[in-house]
């Protein structure tokens, strides 16, 4: 039978939000899965509330549109939950039983009594990774947040493996016929300003996604037993 | 001209090349915008269609329109840039420039868009145009004498709202005003799908027993915007032109003008009238078998025999897929029917189908419910099945899957669901009180 991993990616415009469900998206297929993404946005602006949706399966996946009741949801930036920057509140609406949120924050963050309640009623394994300051330490920028995220799932779920994220990466900049939306070109000539060659670029990137991927193997987010395919994952 | 000119590279204040100032390209390098096109050979429809090899590629589905149009032969392709609206007739304007369309302009606006498909598909030119949401309803007065003037032309139709409060996002509602005006209306699931029904549509319109109009339909946004993978032909390939003088209607001349219907007293028109309009049923009713030939039938199914199923087209289909992968997680059987056609509607089919079938929900993008109508006249007397019409989600909302099985769970367990009145078998009476419920929740 098909098994299915729904994810949802919430941030704020400029994180990379979007380019990060991209990357994961064509890792998974890089690892033998089959995987889809659905961006979500109003208008492209820094700071606005951006989701993007990745589906994973191990097989043909049909279905189309916004993700309502993810299994995973991964918070970019604090503010989604603070600020309420998201398309639903509270930020885990919809989520599974059993789900998993990753939250990019340097520590536990101080959830209302209500939200903590709800939150362990749904069994949800909650992840805090400080990728904002791992991606200014490892790279030297904030722009490559969203790199520690797309590596901490990587290592959480099982559905990508190290070299295939890596693979993603490199694809991401160099592949032929990328399509972007404008805003997301006049980032991308940032990024390339800061790193004197693409090539330094793709490397401090996937610096990030390595670092990310230690950070959750040190602290035992890995699944226990080693995932060879998707497949395995899922089950 | 000079090497020494060539060298120079010019930079901005930054440092940054300018880029805006292309260099003449040496006079060697010229390539010939039409070369491609010129090249393509032509290839019988079935060839094209069933015996071509077929390369997976993950494009949009403007893409796959203006790869199906690339392949299709196609003279004439009007435009109207309205908002919302897809890239497809951009990306026609594209091969215009290629040479693969032969002539291409921008309309007025939807109304002279439509009339000018009228124009061109009389005189005896293969014609397409693409346009979505309030664009359809504003052309709808030419589209909907197509058919009566029996005009062979493929018209594709990305559903984006057309009822108030207007959004971008796919409500399909707009396919309800369409299903009446005597074209043949096909609902492309995805991305392949619609590159496989342009490309048939612009054959069966054509066959000299049809002879109408073909619309095919997608929920815009999702469809058109999104990427998806299309098993697409060679390029090099296009179908074979279309031959007006073999046509079953003689071609404009504007000297010798070949029919008139003058308004005469009423009792002629009428006559007139009615024999037209059977006739130009009559010609839908004929298509199927090219339906039948060419794209499989007007149906798909998947596990048909089950007790409990979902029918549905478009984005609905796909979403229905999923649903059965849900429902089979929490232990309910279910199965599939995609109707790919919607004029002529698969009545015959769905009333074997349907013979023992106990549920069949009918998820749609619109708030009436049109598709669970038709399907509830299609199979009354011939099945026993409560019909639900629903999950409905409205202004182009996404459809989670999760809502599909809600609202199996709830048909199976009481009866607050929103029901179409029950398909009845002749001795069975009317019960008054659904009929109520019915007409109050659609």
């Amino acid at each position: 039978m098909a098994q299915r991993y729904n994810i949802r990616m919430a941030g704020l415009g400029g994180q990379g939000v979007v380019t990060a469900s991209h990357i994961f998206s064509t890792a998974v297929l890089g690892f033998g899965g089959e995987s889809t993404i659905v961006p979500f946005y109003g208008s492209e602006k820094r700071m606005a509330p951006v989701e993007s949706y990745v589906r994973v399966s191990n097989e043909p996946i049909y279905e189309i549109g916004e993700i309502t009741f993810p299994h995973i949801i991964m918070i970019f930036h604090p503010q989604v939950i603070t600020h309420g920057k998201s398309y639903t509140m509270p930020f885990y609406f919809g989520l599974k039983q059993d789900g998993i949120c990753l939250i990019n924050s340097d520590g536990p963050m101080k959830l209302p009594p209500e939200e903590t309640r709800e939150l362990e009623e749904k069994n949800v394994r909650l992840y805090y990774i400080p990728a904002y300051t791992m991606a200014l330490e490892v790279a030297g920028t904030d722009l490559a947040t969203n790199m520690a995220m797309v590596g901490a799932i990587g290592a959480i779920t099982g559905l990508a493996d190290l070299p295939s994220m890596s693979e993603a990466v490199k694809e991401r900049f160099l592949g032929k016929g990328f399509v972007v939306s404008g805003g997301t070109a006049a980032l991308d000539s940032v990024v390339e300003k800061k790193f004197k060659k693409k090539q330094d670029l793709i490397d401090k990137n996937i610096d990030v996604v390595k670092a990310a991927y230690a950070y959750a193997d040190e602290h035992g987010w890995r699944p226990k037993k080693a995932v060879q395919q998707p497949t395995e994952a899922l089950a | 001209m000079s090497e020494g000119l060539e060298a120079e590279v010019k930079t901005n204040p930054q440092g940054d090349p300018i880029t805006s100032v292309a260099t003449p390209p040496p006079a060697a390098e010229k390539i010939d915008p039409h070369g491609e096109s010129k090249k393509q050979q032509v290839v019988t429809p079935h060839h094209m269609f069933f015996e071509a090899e077929r390369k997976r590629e993950f494009i949009t589905g403007s893409e796959a329109a203006k790869e199906a149009v690339r392949r299709s032969n196609v003279d004439f392709s009007v435009a109207y840039p309205i908002t919302p609206q897809s890239e497809t007739m951009q990306l026609i304007g594209v091969l215009y420039g290629e040479g693969y369309v032969k002539d291409y302009y921008r309309g007025e606006e939807e109304y002279g868009v439509m009339s000018a498909m009228a124009g061109a598909s009389r005189a005896g030119v293969r014609c397409f145009t693409a346009t979505a949401g309030p664009g359809t309803i504003r052309g709808l007065e030419p589209i909907v004498s197509w058919a009566g003037h029996r005009l062979p032309a493929v018209a594709m139709f990305t559903c984006r709202v057309v009822n108030a409060p207007l959004a971008i996002q796919p409500d399909n509602v707009e396919i309800a005003y369409l299903l009446n005006s005597g074209m043949i209306v096909f609902h492309a699931e995805n991305q392949d799908d619609l590159f496989n029904f342009l490309m048939k549509a612009f054959v069966i319109s054509e066959h000299n027993d049809v002879t109408l109009p073909v619309g095919v339909c997608c929920d815009g946004f999702f469809v058109t915007h999104a990427r998806g993978y299309v098993h697409t032909t060679p390029r090099e390939f296009k179908l074979p032109p279309r031959i007006a003088h073999d046509g079953a209607v003689p071609v404009l001349d504007a000297e010798n003008p070949p029919a008139r219907l003058s308004r005469d007293a009423p009792v002629q028109t009428y006559n007139i009238h009615a024999v037209w309009q059977q006739e130009v049923w009559a010609a839908v009713e004929r298509s199927r078998k090219y339906i039948h030939r060419y794209m499989g039938g007007l149906i798909q199914t998947e596990n048909e025999d089950r007790e409990i199923l979902f029918i549905a087209s478009g984005s609905a289909a796909a979403q229905s897929r999923e649903a059965v992968r849900l429902c089979a997680e929490e232990g309910i059987e279910t199965g599939l029917v995609k109707i790919a056609s919607l004029r002529p509607f698969p009545t015959a089919e769905l009333r074997k189908i349907c013979e023992h079938t106990k549920l069949i929900i009918v998820p749609e993008f619109n708030y009436v419910g049109w598709l669970a109508k038709d399907i509830a006249a299609a199979i009354t007397g011939y099945s026993n099945a409560k019909v639900v019409a629903g999950p409905h989600v409205y202004g182009g909302m996404s459809m989670p899957v999760e809502m599909i099985l809600d609202q199996v769970v709830k048909a199976l367990k009481d009866k607050t669901t929103v029901v179409v009145p029950r398909a009845m078998k002749d001795e069975e009476p009317v019960d008054p009180a659904a009929v109520g419920h019915f007409m109050q929740n659609i």
